[in-house]
């Protein structure tokens, strides 16, 4: 029977109550908002936090909103909240279309937007999604809130920024005109990781690319982010040759591994391919032809 | 440590490990054997119940983490001998076989009809896509759903 | 307050009518093992090994026995003791129960704690310390008799490989010959994957041993509680009049909850040494990891046919892996189960077959999942082979098909190896399926989108099970002849309770067999009792997998009640005062010939029988039959099923967008439920061939040990499907009914592969065909899918 090793139990009911308590009970101590990360690795006993420390109650930190030029989206947002967002859709369609292939409609009825970023596994949609939309990470500590961008947030597999004693606060990503965004994930069956997955986003001025984002999930990009990628679509044409290049070196530039769900070949030309599409999509969006 | 929650509108005071799932809480505490639990990845499903009127799998909540919520579960859908429509609809459409994934599909099936009266078959599935049956190949519980969202209760139900 | 339409009468018999058993499934009160609590229940744990081969060089459970709220540890040592350490497995081998010298597959048991409750048993086993010595791994089957390969059963005495056994069908030199003259021969390798039945409800006991009673009570997520009755009686020497096996509400079966576990023993070894009931519910991985696997057959197969399509013969060469153990759950004299009907629905001049198992480091089991005794394996491998034959001559696969069937007018048929056919007529399944389908516009369909580079596929499987085992004489599991009863009582009121040997995982015995007795008697359904389950009252019987149930027992139920019915007769004309020559049936009633007024309904008849009414010579009081039905021969339920499925040609990504299934199993009981049977099983199809596979790694890691990997289909990836039915009765059967259950998830795998790589254009890729595999297809450079990806 899979059920998790003994553990003690806090509630926290504001966010300085939550740094409180993750001062007071040190390293050992694990925020848990949905629980579908943590909890499953507390019950393969993979993870052995001795406290927990329940931030369900933070209603507070569970909004999405538009602020000046930032769609802002609180860490306790659910993945159900952000898929049915209106404005989150309106300004990054990319967030539904990743949305919809997250988990599955129970599980996104729990789990938050917070909780997945921070546990950053390598296929996490969402951080290769906040990675094409050059979103920032908010942290706060009791020494105060710092930001931190996306790219610097993802340290490495199941490692973020966010140090002992500090709480994710919200993501905040820029709005700018003329911005279109989308995301392509093929994966074994509904529910599944990703075995590829690619987000873009691209700000577009007439035929040009004046700004483009492209993250990639599940298949070794550093930091969820393809780099190479923007590089060949900065500056030039929104045509299919330029996202055709831009795509190859997403491909070139990942390092996918292989395992039961594709073996690396096969990962990075998903990486391609879905780079294309998701680029496709994204500057049809922003010329509103989607 | 001292857990009180709601359940099936009754408020239970019980003593438990915080570690308790809440999936065991309910059938082995509470004695509310209707919910299952059938995998340790919160894949399958068969623990759907509601939590403060969202279905959740509750083998991946613990206990602390419900109180102070409402919980209700699949014993909470018949009212004054009155089954709900979902369950009448289960029956009349062959939904079920072994039984097991089946309180959780109809929370899940009731909780759609609830917000959205009249699904679309693809809606239907979209919506119990979490959820794993081995028995019915899913096509009977798209139907029963059909037919609980053509037949609606004919009295308001107050929860 | 629901409205509710008016519902349609119940029918009298055979029809469409809703469920006795749902009141309590949709109300939340079915009864599973987990569900049941004892006073004083301890819970079990077992400690399992994850190493897939080493050597114990010791245990220490002493921290485990010191924990506060554990009450026993048992280990191998403790059932050397009670000479209970090994069992002998369902297939001439032993199984351990827990391991004693070696480990042999990652998942085995090595120790079982007994505490106060579940968390405190799962505690403990982190304080026992196994001192394990890795020894090499063998997980590829095809290396297994290589030279110097690891032996795995150096338990049995003079073993020195991994070999268990050979076994073959079908006549070799008149194969050879007829493949030595054909035109044309296709020749294709294929694996069917190791894949597992995963029934929603895992596998689980509880025992409870009454000291001073000295009867052993067992909750059993069991198909077969009559089978474990007798075999814990054979083989723990415990009196089997004192033991009673209960099989309560099971959460689906499919073949995974048909042997005994080491998880039961313990259980009964538990409650002995503790005193107590002793509950043990396995968990998912242990389910996966451990349980009954299914399938892991490496098929080489061949077809011959001549150059314009004429079928002539077919023959396989088939490497088995068995795990650890050999402790596949057949008729004894049956090493590949039914694995000889791979002569298909196809009219044939040759077959044969050799089958070999081998011994690998991956847990015990194969037959399983539906399977109705390796049919699932033989009906894949005929149903690539003959779309194998029309790739290369470039005929259309149903035309193919059409070409080689069986005719109608030559049943009964028996095939090259030996089975007797009872009844068929394939080319009006087939037809009727490629009108469903809309064949023709389907295959316009294709060739317009692969102008355009889209990829679409449409594929066949026609498929003839053998199911409903079987005759005694050829058919016994551990000496237990497959025979079953049952028992008919009406009561004087005119009520009645019939008792059958299956038992239901969810197949609707409890409205099936009333409806049986209905048909046979006239009583109405809710009027019948069935009671199954309980050995202690219910009679013998094999229980319930490769599609038994109405077969045997339905049969048994049919006879038993016509017995009831004759006697009825008597006893009316003794009422009516005339000779029982002069009288005539209409379900219900017995009336003088000609005057239906002077008619004795069935109620009337049995308040008579009990009454103090003089009977006359040679009939007993009371109205009661039962029958021990011993099948003539099996039954074959066939089906035409077409798959039409959407490939992402960049991608490989597969969706089925539509699935057509024409299944005839003879006249249907309950048409309802068996459609219910037939979509349950095209899930499985759908899932086996594009996502599901229990894969090792070279160090003998399981990579199949959780629904994260172990993929199932859901809603979305299954469509809706489209049913249809022919009725050819069995000509052997009291009812003419051939069995169901299996057949959709036998049939249903090669149409959806025949579909993938008729969309892609590739002869053969293995399932599953997952988005990565089809893709590796497509480049000529197809996965080996029961290893790691590399």
């Amino acid at each position: 029977m899979q059920v998790p090793a003994p553990v003690e139990y806090e509630r926290a009911t504001t966010v300085d109550e939550a740094i409180a308590l993750l001062e007071r009970y040190g390293p050992e101590a694990r925020l848990i908002a949905g629980g579908h990360s943590l909890i499953p690795m507390m019950k393969l006993r993979l993870a052995r936090p001795e406290v927990l420390i329940d931030i369900n109650d933070l209603k507070d930190l569970a909004y999405i909103k538009r602020e000046g030029d930032e769609l802002r989206i609180g860490a306790m947002a659910r993945h159900r909240d952000l898929l049915e967002s209106p404005v989150a859709f309106e300004y990054f369609p990319i967030f539904r279309d990743a949305e919809q292939v997250i988990a599955d409609p129970i599980v996104r009825n729990r789990g938050t937007v917070g909780g997945s970023i921070c546990q950053a596994d390598p296929s996490e949609d969402l951080s290769a999604a906040f990675a094409a939309v050059d979103a920032v990470m908010v942290i706060r500590s009791s020494s105060g809130e710092r930001i931190v961008p996306s790219i610097e947030f993802h340290e490495g597999p199941y490692t973020t920024a966010v140090g002992d004693g500090e709480i994710l606060m919200e993501v905040r990503v820029p709005i700018r005109p003329g911005c279109g965004s989308a995301y392509e994930k093929v994966k074994r069956r509904v529910g599944d990781w990703a075995i590829g997955a690619a987000g873009a986003c691209v700000q577009l001025e007439g035929d040009t690319v004046i700004e483009a984002g492209v993250g990639l999930a599940a298949v070794g990009a550093d930091h969820f982010r393809a780099l190479g990628a923007e590089d060949v679509l900065r500056g030039g044409p929104a045509t299919e040759e330029q996202f055709a290049a831009a795509s190859a070196a997403a491909a070139a530039g990942c390092a996918p591994v292989s395992d039961q769900r594709g073996p690396a070949d096969y990962k990075r030309h998903l990486a391609e391919v879905l780079t294309l599409r998701a680029l496709r999509r994204a500057a049809a969006r922003a010329r509103g032809q989607e | 440590m001292q857990v009180t929650m709601t359940v099936n509108g009754e408020k239970v005071t019980r003593d438990v490990e915080p570690r308790l799932l809440l999936v065991h809480f309910v059938r082995d505490v509470l004695g509310l054997t209707g919910t299952h639990w059938g995998c340790d990845t919160s894949n399958c499903g068969t623990c759907v119940l509601w939590m403060d009127g969202e279905p959740v799998k509750s083998c991946t909540v613990l206990t602390p983490m419900a109180g102070g919520r409402e919980i209700r579960t699949v014993e909470d859908l018949e009212r004054d001998g009155e089954l709900d429509p979902i369950q009448q609809g289960f029956i009349n459409e062959h939904g079920l076989q072994c039984g097991f994934c089946t309180p959780a599909m109809m929370i899940t099936c009731r909780d759609l009809l609830d917000h959205n009266p009249d699904p679309s078959n693809d809606e239907i599935r979209e919506a119990i896509s979490g959820q794993i049956c081995r028995c019915t190949g899913y096509e009977n519980i798209v139907r029963a759903t059909r037919w609980a969202a053509d037949h609606p209760a004919t009295e308001e139900v107050t929860a | 307050m629901t409205a509710v339409e008016e519902a349609p009468a119940d029918p009298v018999g055979f029809g469409r009518m809703h469920r006795k058993e749902d009141a309590r499934f949709v109300r939340g009160q079915g009864n599973y093992v987990d569900d049941i609590v004892l006073p004083g229940m301890l819970h079990g744990a077992i400690l399992r090994s994850s190493y897939a081969h080493a050597r114990i060089n010791g245990i220490d459970t002493s921290a485990a026995e010191a924990h506060p709220k554990v009450k026993a540890v048992i280990t191998g040592k403790t059932l050397e003791g009670l000479g209970l350490a090994w069992a002998p497995s369902l297939s001439h081998d032993v199984i351990a129960i827990l391991a004693t010298d070696k480990v042999r597959f990652q998942g085995q048991e090595v120790a079982f704690v007994v505490a106060e409750d579940r968390y405190s048993a799962r505690d403990a086993l982190e304080l026992i310390e196994v001192d394990y010595e890795p020894l090499p791994v063998l997980v590829d089957a095809r290396k297994a008799l290589d030279a110097g390969a690891t032996v795995i059963r150096d338990d049995i005495e003079g073993k020195s490989d991994n070999h268990i056994f050979d076994w073959e069908s079908g006549n070799k030199e008149e194969t050879d010959a007829v493949f030595a003259k054909a035109d044309v021969v296709v020749t294709q390798d294929m694996l069917y994957p190791r894949v597992h039945p995963a029934p929603m409800e895992t596998c689980g006991q509880i025992a409870d041993m009454n000291k001073v009673t000295g009867k052993l009570t067992i909750y059993c997520t069991s198909q077969a509680p009559h089978a474990h009755r007798t075999i814990y009686a054979l083989v723990a020497g415990l009196p089997e009049h004192q033991i009673r096996v209960i099989s309560p509400d099971i959460g689906g079966g499919f073949g995974n909850k048909v042997g005994i576990y080491p998880g039961y023993v313990l259980t009964v070894v538990g409650s002995i040494v503790t005193g107590k009931p002793v509950k043990w519910t396995e968990d998912r991985s242990e389910n996966l990891m451990s349980t009954s696997f299914a399938r892991d057959y490496h098929m080489h197969g061949e077809i011959a046919a001549t150059s314009d399509g004429r079928i002539l013969a077919l023959r396989t060469k088939t490497l088995a892996d068995h795990g650890a153990f050999n402790n596949t759950a057949q008729p004894t004299k049956y090493p590949a189960g039914f694995f000889h009907i791979f002569t298909g629905s196809y009219d044939l001049e040759a077959a044969h077959c050799e089958v070999t198992g081998v011994y690998t480091n991956k847990a015990p089991g194969g037959v399983a999942y539906a399977c109705s005794f390796r049919v699932t394996e033989a009906a894949y491998l005929v149903e690539r082979l003959v779309d194998c034959l029309a790739g290369e001559l470039k005929i259309d696969p149903a035309e193919l098909r059409l070409k080689n069937f069986i005719k109608p007018e030559q049943f009964p048929y028996t095939c090259k190896t030996g089975w007797e056919y009872d009844s068929g007529d394939y080319p009006r399944a087939m037809r009727l399926a490629m009108d469903m389908a809309g064949y023709e516009d389907l295959r316009k369909e294709q060739a317009e989108k692969r102008e355009r580079g889209e990829l679409m596929g449409i594929g066949i499987s026609f498929f003839t099970e053998t199911v409903g085992a079987g005759p005694r004489k050829h058919m016994d599991i551990l000496g237990l002849g497959m025979a079953d009863g049952a028992e008919l009582r009406v009561h004087p009121t005119g009520k009645a309770v019939v008792r059958i040997s299956v038992q239901t995982q969810g197949q609707g015995h409890e409205t099936t067999f009333a409806q049986i007795v209905a048909e046979e008697l006239g009583l109405p359904v809710a009027d019948i009792d069935v009671v199954h389950g309980d050995t202690d009252n219910t009679p013998f019987g094999l229980g319930t997998y490769g599609s038994r149930s109405t077969p045997v027992s339905g049969a048994a139920v049919a006879i038993a009640t016509r017995r009831v019915r004759d006697k009825a007769k008597l006893i009316a004309a003794t009422m009516l005062e005339v000779s029982p020559d002069d009288l005539e049936w209409e379900k219900g009633k017995w009336f003088v010939k000609g005057d239906p007024s002077t008619a004795k309904t069935i109620q009337e008849i049995a308040l008579a029988a009990h009454g103090p009414m003089e009977l006359p010579e040679g009939v007993e009081g009371h109205l009661d039959g039962s029958c021990v039905y011993d099948p003539p021969n099996l039954t074959y339920p066939f089906g035409a099923y077409i798959c039409v499925v959407d490939v992402d040609s960049q991608t490989g990504h597969v969706q089925v967008r539509r699935f057509i299934a024409v299944d005839d199993c003879g006249p249907r009981i309950n048409p309802m439920i068996v459609e219910g049977q037939v979509h349950g099983g095209l899930a499985d199809g759908v899932g086996m061939a594009l996502m599901q596979v229990i894969a090792f790694d070279e160090d003998g890691n399981c990579l199949g040990g959780s629904f994260m990997d172990y993929l199932l289909p859901t809603s979305i990836e299954c469509p809706s499907w489209e049913l249809g039915e022919t009725v050819t009765p069995s000509p052997h059967h009291p009812l003419g009914v051939k069995g169901v259950g299996e057949s959709a998830t036998v049939g249903s795998p090669a149409a959806v592969v025949n579909a993938v790589l008729d969309a892609i254009g590739v002869r053969h890729a293995d399932m599953p065909l997952t988005p990565a595999h089809v893709w590796r297809a497509m480049q000529g450079n197809p996965l080996r899918t029961d290893l790691a990806i590399e």
